[in-house]
């Protein structure tokens, strides 16, 4: 297995051997910034083509195929066409908050992205209580969502916002219990140890039926918290227009957008490290052959071809599901699996005491 | 009836009684509410069912009809006529209190001919503005463009209605208020995408809680009933496919018939069978697209989609004979515009079998899922009394367990040669409708089934005069409508031109009965319970 690692710590050392450290992690700093930027956006736009063709199958319909083979241009058409269309100034709307709330939102989902380990060695930063900053950074968006919601002055933006507001902080319980289910299993924080323990078998499989019920919490919560079909009410087209982004145009609706599929990435992503064992390879103990051969395919392909499948999962439900309405969601939460949930972490620290999983 | 005759004189002892096409009462405005009440409540009459509230202006004076007719059996009918000489200030008592129908048809009656109702509460113009000079309807009002030139102000809604009551020194004026102080009034409409079309609803919430809905139509009023006083009767059948333009050709056919049936015009029984197929096929296509948009109200896209691609099916059979595809103009008077196409039975006859398989894809997908199911089942409860009370007919009012399907009740065309089953459900909730629209799908399926095949050889159009002049009278005409009872009320004074003309909009029963149904309800249970009701703005606006 490729370890990125060897790469970039030639690349330091290199640096070092000719520049004051300042200089390095200045240089360092940028680098790993713009590249993360980068792919920031370009797994946007792949990901927004892909959803777009993926509904179309479900709908028996072809989905883009003008703007080049298989519309692949589309998403890049429809990103130009966003940057450049107008800005629409509102009167009456708290024009700081106003301004400020996409950035929020954004900025949210970028410090969360950024701890993500794309590869064996790909990962921007990596600390000893990694779980924990995705946790904490993620719920973030949500201040920006308010904040949108208030400052456009808009009654719809309000009902929206507030809807929001009470769905993140219920979700965001379940999220969390049921990482620290896994975090239980791990024993660490670190995500790359979190990984490193599932180089044998991933956790889903290690934790037998606490690890499923966990991953499955999570999937829903993490739906709930991307604010999507079937949880999308703070949007909810069909009652409130558009929700806490009815008043955006131009480049500001455009980075709510951006935020909504990088958040779903950044779900798919934290689910597939911590359950389905991030880049590792599926591996069966004891059976070296079939591993050496699970270990030829490169650790990006496993992380994204993880990553993408949970997706595909998560773009069916929405595709397929109405929507909620919101003492229903909140029903769901906190008589459902917030109970579960609990009870779940309790058999999983007794199945780790007395040592029961693989 | 005769205990009806008898039960009339005995309250209303000055009332006038004529035989005409249906028992006909003329009462006095001050016998009127007496002669309601009673009617409504007595158990030989129990007229409960308000089909048509029609205000007239008959010349010399005002009169207003009211024709009803009773849930215990459909097929007896009354016409209650009242009047009054005072054309400066007209007034008359409100029958809001006794049928909930009223409260709506007796605003409108308000905005076109300016009779104000005594009693009722909240007597605000219902189509029109405020601000409109003159009452359309009346005689002698000025349609000039400067009486009323085009304004483009933008003016603040109202919060406030009026209601005219009896005091002790003549009648009294008072302000109401429409919402209380510190309501969030959330505007849904005019430009929204649950309402279907222009309608407004201001929604006082609390919280996401709805207090209070009021309903403002109007937004694409065209006056189609002043506009046909003008015109000839094969220059109106052009309006009724822009009514309810998802039940296009069964508006038509009501018309058609009222004219038919006026004018002594017999229809061969090919033109019977031809109409009766294309009712039933646009009934389809009305309860295809009404799943489809309820489902996408609720979030679902998916079902959207299926849903309109299978009413594109029939919208290509419809294409080739008609050549329309939503509005078809296909009726005329004396039968059909054009033959079948060759290719009609073929493809309908295809149609059948694939439509019942894609009813069972459509129960995978959207009934039995735990999420719809939860958004629908007890919520929206239409009870019986008020679906009554309101006049609410068609897939509805079955769902509440009033048996109204006028095909069963009072056959008309080929629908008294066919079997099919009138389905009702009692539990009035959201689900029911929705079920009932998909059973009623399947059920049309099942007549077309029985007429595709025996469809008679014989003309498609019996030969008409030129121009037709209806004989002297009026005329009434009921049909089952994809959303409800539509009716045509003709009168006519042996002009080419009919005297007054009004249509009876079965979406203006489902619309009024939005503010008793929603409330207590979430915005998000609005919306669920609006796509169930299925209702069509022209067809409100008129």
């Amino acid at each position: 297995m490729f370890d990125f690692s060897i790469v970039t710590t030639w690349v330091d050392q290199f640096l070092r051997t000719y520049l004051p450290e300042f200089w390095v992690l200045a240089i360092e700093f940028v680098v790993v910034g713009v590249v993360m930027l980068a792919l920031y956006a370009v797994i946007a736009l792949v990901l927004i083509y892909f959803e777009r063709k993926i509904c179309a199958f479900f709908q028996c319909r072809l989905g883009p195929n003008r703007v080049g083979p298989y519309g692949i241009f589309q998403s890049i058409a429809d990103m130009l066409k966003m940057l450049i269309k107008e800005i629409i100034p509102i009167n009456h709307t708290d024009k700081l908050l106003f301004y400020l709330a996409p950035f929020f939102v954004v900025v949210a989902s970028f410090l969360t992205f950024g701890a993500i380990p794309f590869g064996n060695g790909l990962q921007a930063f990596d600390f000893n209580i990694g779980v924990f900053y995705l946790l904490a950074v993620s719920s973030l968006g949500v201040i920006g969502i308010l904040m949108a919601g208030w400052a456009s002055n808009n009654k719809y933006s309000m009902i929206g916002a507030m809807r929001s507001g009470a769905q993140l902080v219920s979700y965001e319980l379940s999220a969390g219990l049921s990482l620290l289910t896994m975090v239980v299993l791990s024993g660490d924080l670190q995500l790359s140890t979190i990984i490193e323990k599932q180089s044998d078998t991933w956790f889903i499989f290690q934790g037998h039926l606490p690890a499923v019920v966990a991953f499955v919490i999570y999937l829903i919560a993490g739906h709930a918290e991307t604010n999507r079909g079937p949880f999308d009410l703070p949007e909810a087209e069909s009652e409130l227009t558009a929700g806490y982004h009815t008043e955006y145009s131009g480049l500001q609706f455009g980075m709510f957008y951006l935020a909504e599929y990088l958040n779903m990435f950044i779900i798919a992503s934290i689910a597939t490290t911590v359950f389905l064992g991030g880049w590792m390879p599926f591996h069966i103990g004891g059976l070296d052959g079939f591993n050496q051969v699970m270990d030829y395919i490169p650790s990006v392909v496993w992380f994204f071809g993880k990553a993408f499948a949970l997706m595909f999962l998560s773009l069916w439900v929405r595709w397929t599901f109405p929507r909620l309405r919101i003492d229903q969601l909140l029903h769901l939460e906190w008589k459902y699996l917030l109970p579960i949930n609990m009870v779940n972490l309790l058999i999983m620290v007794g199945i780790v005491l007395l040592g029961w999983y693989f | 009836m005769e205990a009806i005759k008898q039960l009339i004189l005995a309250t209303a002892p000055e009332a006038v009684l004529e035989e005409k096409a249906h028992l006909t009462v003329t009462v006095a405005p001050d016998d009127l509410r007496a002669l309601a009440t009673a009617l409504k409540n007595d158990p030989a009459s129990r007229f409960d069912f308000l089909i048509q509230l029609t205000g007239v202006d008959e010349g010399e004076n005002f009169s207003v009809i009211y024709f009803m007719t009773s849930t215990d059996d459909m097929t007896r009918q009354l016409v209650v006529k009242t009047y009054t000489t005072d054309r400066e200030n007209p007034v008359l008592p409100t029958v809001s209190d006794i049928w909930g129908t009223a409260l709506l048809n007796e605003r409108e009656v308000f905005g076109f001919l300016g009779i104000r109702f005594i009693g009722h509460p909240d007597m605000r113009h219902l189509f029109l503005t405020e601000r409109w000079k003159g009452y359309p309807l009346r005689k002698d009002y000025d349609a000039s463009r400067e009486a009323n030139p085009v304004d483009v102000t933008s003016y603040p809604m109202s919060d406030h209605s009026e209601t005219w009551v009896k005091g002790k020194d003549g009648i009294q004026h008072e302000k109401i208020q429409l919402f209380e102080e510190d309501d969030y009034v959330l505007n849904i409409g005019p430009q929204h995408p649950a309402t279907h079309g222009v309608l407004h609803f201001r929604t006082a919430l609390d919280g996401e809680i709805i207090k209070k809905i009021d309903v403002n139509c109007g937004y694409i009023h065209r006056g189609i009933e002043k506009l046909s006083e003008g015109l000839t009767y094969p220059q109106i059948l052009h309006f009724t496919d822009r009514l309810d333009y998802l039940s296009a050709h069964i508006n038509r056919h009501a018309l058609c018939i009222c004219v038919e049936k006026a004018a002594g015009i017999e229809v061969t029984d090919r033109t019977e069978v031809i109409r009766t197929i294309m009712d039933e096929l646009t009934r389809i296509t009305s309860h295809l697209l009404s799943w489809a948009t309820m489902c996408m109200d609720m979030g679902a896209l998916t079902a959207f989609i299926y849903g309109m691609r299978d009413r594109e099916k029939i919208m290509d059979i419809f294409e080739e004979t008609t050549g329309g595809r939503l509005i078809q103009n296909y009726n005329v008077i004396g039968g059909v515009m054009a033959d079948l196409h060759p290719d009609f039975q073929r493809k309908v006859k295809a149609f059948i079998p694939y439509m019942r398989e894609k009813l069972k894809e459509y129960h995978q997908l959207y009934t039995g899922n735990v999420i719809a199911v939860n958004r629908m089942i007890g919520v929206g409860v239409l009870s019986k009394e008020t679906a009554i009370s309101y006049a609410v007919s068609g897939p509805v009012g079955r769902a509440s367990g009033l048996s109204c399907d006028l095909r069963k009740i009072m056959p008309y065309s080929a629908y008294g040669k066919v079997e099919f089953k009138e389905i009702v459900r009692h539990e009035g909730d959201c689900m029911a409708r929705y079920l009932n629209r998909l059973d009623e799908i399947e059920e049309s399926l099942h007549i077309l089934e029985q007429l595709i095949d025996a469809i008679p050889e014989g003309e498609y159009c019996v030969k008409t005069k030129p121009i037709i002049r209806l004989p002297e009278g009026e005329y009434f005409q009921r049909v089952e409508a994809a959303r409800g009872e539509f009716g045509v009320y003709i009168q006519s004074r042996g002009d080419k031109t009919p005297w007054r003309l009004k249509f009876r909009s079965p979406s203006m029963a489902l619309v009024s009965v939005m503010d008793t149904i929603c409330r207590g309800a979430k915005v998000a249970d609005l919306v669920t319970i609006g796509g169930s009701m299925d209702y069509v703005i022209p067809d409100i606006d008129r």
